[in-house]
């Protein structure tokens, strides 16, 4: 956008020093437990990456895989009772166990943050001017008002809101969602963060305006230099943005690596499964979807072996002992999965793995993602709200036996 | 294609507004939402119809109004030669069995304290269509099994499913009259990717063996392009595009089409990144005061950047209707031009 003023690079107070060898963010076996009646809900399970300078991640996943839950323990906004445990380090510095009052610099300021849900994450009594000088004087005590005033006005041009200079005026009801998550990326860039988390900017939005909203992102991450991590469960938007790609299922990530390693060549059974069963807008011929069978697991006390083993049509007795760890297949391309050879050989093309059939008949342990889905929405993600809280430990293993024997595909190939 | 056949479903002008009450005592009408307004569809025997559109376009509406669950303000309903505007709900029962619809949300649309059996078996004992109990539970059994869940959890409660799972428990409720036409309001967007496969492959297997004909309401096109046989595409409560699937998605004649299919990330890194991107501005405006002329200018690519002053005076003040682009395929823009966007 050429509105751009340089208004951003007024607000930068020290010049960092960046040190191309410490990545920006690095988080390390990151584990999230809620305690819940049932028991301990495990939602992320050690969790592992680091983003470099002005890249561009996306976490993709089902409901319930963690990957909002993971992004909230970065931002240390999970609600008190979480037990949060590993290392998230920016630029070095370990944020897990630092005070709100230390947080508060970082956020914002180092890593801000964009939720899915524009219409909740502002304040619907003041007006979105304020709400921008709120963040950029937060971060800068010297900032006089005025200045403050002007830089929302230019902030908000830049993201694309026509007539700016009014709109600052306006409280966030008299905009559209579209417009809305324009201001809540506007308060994510004010203060020209090293990272910007995106937790499922565009889902809550229609296609159309999505396709202008990550537009806007482009411009954002243009405009400030920062990185992203990008979490979302649309395969389309990662495929078009991110450079590197982390899939996570059940709390864990089970496939890393470059964005053309994960769509064309990927490795574990899971990501395969996933874009086998994406119908495709550009397909002309009507080729069989491929559902990945069952459903995800409960993340309360979860059996041994690798917890996609259930669900794979590849999977064998060895499966079902230890769960696999995130192992390089080549190129910084890992997958968490021991027959990643056989995966490979499918090269992209999930109907030579995975079945076509239409049956469901796995009575489930699904995630309890029964709130989130009912508000139309996958993975709200709200603090208070950890995925699978709700679980019943009891159901997993209840309705092992009535499990059907629709794994017998476990060696066809 | 299809003009030796005789549509099973015919909707002539149909309308439906919503009233908008002032405030104050009176509560006196101000205006009105034109949810729909002014639709016209066929749906032919054993063909999947999908209709399209945006958030708030009027498409769930139209499913609603079709079936009479909430009645239409004016326009016509032809089902199997029978007009059903203007019918009252015991009028409307028989007919229930032929045209029956699953909704959209698979957690609101099963009551949590029913089991199973009782929810799939209600409109078989509603209709009286078993003699005895052996045979009702024999119906129901073949219907879960036919939804590919197994039949031994029928006494289990919905809860106990996953969301695809009570997707499945909605549409076998839906086939138990073994009506002819399905109205799926948005079947599958409440699922998760790996799990909407399944009820997709099902949905399509159903047609097949039981002949029956969808009315197919989504906002995702890549669904729609995958089950159906038809794409009508609307916008602000009415259909300003329709073509069967191929040459709707190959050769888009009007703007909004183009822009929508633009507008959707491909789940393909080298495809997604070497496309150019049609980006349309704004939101879609409200159905209480639709703009003059052709509804969608305020956002159109081509009114903005290709028309003249002489040309847009058009789009301002007429109103575009359908016509034919070709076999099958019409479209309401004055100036519509078949364009590869794919």
């Amino acid at each position: 956008m050429s509105t751009s003023t340089g208004a951003l690079q007024q607000g930068r107070t020290d010049p960092r020093p960046v040190d191309p060898d410490v990545p920006l963010l690095a988080v390390e076996d990151l584990n999230v437990r809620f305690p819940t009646e049932d028991g301990l809900v495990h939602a992320v399970r050690g969790v592992d990456y680091t983003l470099r300078s002005g890249e561009v991640l996306g976490i993709v996943g089902e409901s319930g895989s963690g990957k909002s839950v993971t992004s909230l323990a970065v931002m240390g906004l999970l609600p008190g009772s979480a037990r949060v445990t590993g290392s998230v380090k920016y630029r070095g510095q370990e944020l897990l166990g630092q005070s709100d009052r230390a947080m508060s610099r970082v956020r914002g300021k180092g890593v801000s943050m964009i939720f899915q849900d524009p219409m909740t994450s502002l304040d619907p009594v003041y007006r979105v001017g304020f709400q921008i000088e709120e963040t950029l004087r937060t971060h800068d005590s010297k900032l006089s008002s005025k200045a403050a005033q002007a830089r929302a006005a230019d902030l908000l041009a830049m993201v694309g809101i026509p007539n700016a200079a009014e709109r600052v005026r306006s409280y966030p009801h008299e905009f559209s969602g579209g417009m809305r998550q324009r201001v809540v990326i506007a308060i994510a860039m004010a203060n020209q963060p090293d990272v910007i988390i995106a937790d499922e900017p565009t889902t809550a939005l229609d296609v159309t305006v999505q396709a202008q909203i990550l537009e806007v992102l482009q411009t954002a991450l243009t405009e400030t230099g920062a990185a992203m991590v990008l979490i979302t469960h649309d395969l389309g938007v990662v495929a078009g943005i991110a450079d590197r790609v982390l899939v996570m299922y059940a709390g864990r990530p089970v496939e890393i690596g470059s964005v053309e390693d994960i769509y064309y060549e990927p490795r574990m059974p899971y990501t395969l499964g996933l874009l086998g069963s994406l119908p495709r807008l550009d397909a002309s011929t009507k080729q069989r979807l491929t559902p990945i069978k069952g459903s995800p697991p409960s993340v309360v006390n979860m059996p041994p072996g690798c917890p996609f083993a259930p669900r794979c049509p590849l999977h064998v007795a060895e499966c079902d002992t230890v769960e696999p760890d995130l192992l390089d297949v080549g190129g910084g391309h890992g997958a968490a999965c021991i027959r990643t050879d056989e995966v490979g050989k499918a090269h992209g093309e999930a109907a030579a793995v995975f079945d076509v059939t239409a049956d469901d008949t796995v009575l489930g342990s699904e995630a309890p993602v029964d709130l989130s889905a009912a508000a139309g929405t996958t993975d709200t993600g709200a603090p208070g709200d950890p995925v699978g809280e709700r679980s019943d430990p009891g159901r997993s293993t209840a309705t092992g036996s009535l499990l059907d024997p629709t794994t017998q595909d476990g060696d066809r190939r | 294609m299809t003009t030796t056949r005789e549509p099973i479903l015919s909707v002539r002008g149909l309308e439906k507004h919503f009233p908008i009450k002032g405030g104050g005592l009176l509560q006196r009408t101000v205006g009105a939402v034109r949810a729909v307004d002014g639709l016209d569809l066929d749906l032919y025997p054993g063909e999947v119809l999908g209709l399209v559109g945006e958030s708030g376009c009027g498409k769930s509406t139209t499913g609603r109004a079709i079936l009479n669950l909430q009645p239409a303000t004016a326009g016509s309903v032809v089902f199997q030669g029978r007009e059903l505007v203007g019918l009252d709900r015991k009028q409307m029962r028989p007919l229930r069995r032929d045209i029956q619809i699953v909704f959209q949300d698979p957690y609101a649309s099963l009551n949590p304290r029913l089991p199973v059996f009782d929810i799939v078996a209600e409109p078989l004992i509603i209709h009286g269509l078993t003699k005895d109990e052996a045979e009702l539970r024999e119906r129901v059994r073949s219907l879960v099994e036919t939804v590919g869940l197994n039949p031994e959890h029928t006494n289990r409660y919905p809860a106990e499913f996953s969301g695809g799972q009570r997707q499945r428990i909605g549409i076998a409720r839906a086939l138990a009259l073994e009506p002819k036409v399905l109205v799926l309001d948005e079947p599958v967007s409440a699922l998760d990717v790996s799990i909407q496969a399944g009820v997709i492959n099902l949905l399509e297997d159903l047609k097949e063996r039981l002949g029956l004909s969808y009315l197919f309401i989504a906002h995702d096109l890549s669904v729609v392009r995958h089950i159906s046989d038809r794409v009508a595409v609307m916008y602000l409560g009415k259909i300003i595009e329709v073509a069967p699937r191929d040459e709707l998605f190959d050769r888009p004649t009007h703007p909004y089409t183009q822009a929508l299919l633009s507008a959707i990330p491909l789940p393909d890194p080298r495809l997604e990144r070497s496309r150019k991107r049609i980006i349309i501005t704004g939101d879609v405006p409200s159905p209480a005061n639709p703009p003059s002329g052709c509804r969608f200018r305020t956002r159109c690519q081509k009114f903005a950047g290709e028309l003249t002053d002489t040309q847009r005076e058009k789009c301002l003040t007429v109103e575009p209707l359908l016509e034919s682009r070709g076999t099958g395929h019409t479209s309401a823009c004055h100036y519509a031009e078949a364009t590869k966007v794919l």
